[in-house]
């Protein structure tokens, strides 16, 4: 566990001098004021960092967790019901199929002159979008299960809720950690757009500030600052996952 | 008292490219505590048998019985085992094992402690942390053994339980079988592909029509379980006997065993 552990920090300071390296050669060709090299970011994140960067971190950590939670506890459920019952699915597959290729972020502007400039329509808006990319999955990861599995467990004289725990939604986890970890991507980047349009909170409004500014080393605070928060998502999910479904990490 | 009647099951398969019937008016009836081995060619509602006798589907016309009472549903004490999907790739073996008890609400300190003792009955004792993923294929089907035992099953229903396996492993399981049922006298229907299978765990062996499946012939076979069976001149007599009859229904040497629906 531990040697997994070292390997893993291994590689991402690998992966970070490779990054850091990268960046500094492509600041020096541009020679642009707006793409500092990595040291003067690194010095603006670190000296805002404790000052005015936190909370605005916060607030945007706040929002994506808040709004990732929600649209699981959604639409997981739904999902895995819709795809074991087909006469909902029936009824519900025409809507998902219109509904879900429609960007969401278009309704930006609805949201936030109905629930306000503040967290409500931006965790609304990322809520949906993680809701309909967890459905989708659901559906489809609970339509997928071997029906074998299904009549095994019922063959014991497991009912509905028996199937669920003990089949459905075991065998649909690593599919919707999946799905989670793509929306998380798709989540932060929402959320970098919402902040930045509306209120005076948040990373999204620190970049776009600092920018206004022409203040480019806070800006890429800013920027260090949402990647953070991406990558230490990203590093959630796939610490519970592997908790979650150590089975599928057996005898590889 | 698990003895299994079925009287003039039929049963019919909706498909999408027209019906098919699996069943047509099958008649078996299987004492209590007796082990009988089911035959025939691929596509004669072996599988569906076994589905009708475990409550998971219900005939379309006759009836199916379990001691004497009709199968309305999964029975606590019937335990079915497949070549696969019988276990849970996302439990660990202890809990797989412990899988029929818990649904049936057993608490936990006695399904973990029945299920110990069945894993250490099938020789998995020492594997209860390991998932389905890291066992061969002999060591999966004894622990589909070991959850049929922690059930305390009187009717174990085998659909092909060891087709998958290797010759040595499967020789290996065919004695466990033997043994589990010499010490417990259950009433077992085993479905096979092998003759020698058949005749070494059948006390009878039943041979099936291909589509829609009827019982065609049957062999009684009185010295099954006998110690050394396997090597004795009437096993290989039983086992051409049954041989004879498969191909009079065209399963071995005859017409092509096409396994698909009707054309």
């Amino acid at each position: 566990m531990t040697g997994s552990l070292t390997r893993k920090l291994v590689g991402y300071l690998g992966a970070a001098l490779v990054l850091l390296v990268g960046w500094q050669l492509l600041s020096w060709a541009v020679g642009s004021p707006a793409l500092p090299g990595p040291l003067p970011a690194l010095a603006a994140f670190v000296t805002s960092f404790a000052t005015d960067l936190w909370p605005h971190l916060l607030s945007s950590a706040r929002r994506v967790l808040a709004a990732i939670a929600l649209g699981t506890v959604l639409a997981v459920p739904l999902g895995l019901v819709l795809g074991r019952s087909p006469r909902l699915d029936a009824v519900a597959a025409p809507m998902i199929f219109l509904t879900y290729p429609v960007p969401k972020v278009v309704f930006l502007p609805v949201l936030l002159i109905l629930l306000g400039l503040g967290d409500t329509s931006k965790i609304v808006l990322i809520t949906l979008i993680v809701f309909f990319q967890l459905l989708v999955t659901a559906r489809d990861a609970s339509r997928a299960i071997p029906p074998g599995s299904v009549l095994s467990v019922r063959s014991l004289g497991a009912g509905r809720a028996d199937v669920f725990r003990h089949v459905v939604f075991p065998a649909t986890l690593p599919d919707i950690f999946t799905a989670l970890r793509i929306g998380t991507g798709t989540a932060v980047a929402v959320l970098f757009l919402a902040e930045s349009i509306a209120g005076r909170t948040g990373l999204g409004y620190y970049i776009v500030d600092a920018w206004g500014r022409l203040s480019y080393d806070a800006m890429f605070a800013g920027i260090i600052g949402m990647a953070l928060l991406g990558v230490a998502l990203y590093e959630a999910l796939e610490f519970a996952e592997a908790r979650m479904c150590r089975w599928t990490r057996v005898g590889r | 008292m698990a003895g299994l009647e079925v009287r003039g099951a039929s049963f019919t398969y909706r498909g999408v490219g027209g019906d098919v019937a699996a069943l047509d008016g099958l008649h078996l009836a299987v004492a209590d505590g007796e082990p009988i081995a089911v035959i025939g060619p691929s596509g004669c509602g072996k599988s569906t048998l076994l589905l009708l006798a475990a409550g998971l589907l219900s005939p379309s016309q006759g009836e199916v019985a379990v001691g004497g009472t009709p199968v309305a549903g999964p029975r606590l004490t019937t335990a079915l085992i497949w070549q696969d999907f019988g276990l849970l790739p996302w439990k660990t073996v202890l809990a797989n094992a412990a899988l029929g008890l818990q649904v049936r609400r057993i608490g936990r300190v006695e399904r973990l402690e029945r299920a110990r003792a069945s894993l250490a009955r099938v020789g998995l004792g020492e594997f209860e942390d390991a998932y389905p993923g890291e066992l061969s294929g002999g060591m999966r089907q004894r622990l589909a053994l070991a959850r049929a035992l922690a059930l305390e099953a009187d009717l174990l229903l085998m659909d092909e339980p060891l087709s998958a396996l290797d010759a040595l492993t499967r020789e290996d399981l065919q004695d466990l079988l033997l043994e589990l049922w010499l010490q417990r006298r259950h009433t077992s229907v085993l479905v096979t592909h092998s003759i020698e299978e058949a005749v070494y765990l059948g006390r009878r062996v039943i041979v099936l029509t291909p589509r829609p499946g009827r019982a065609a012939a049957e062999i009684d076979n009185p010295r099954m379980g006998e110690p050394g069976y396997r090597d004795t001149p009437e096993f290989y007599e039983r086992c051409a006997e049954l041989r004879h009859l498969l191909a009079a229904e065209g399963a071995v040497g005859g017409g092509p065993a096409v396994d698909g629906g009707p054309s």
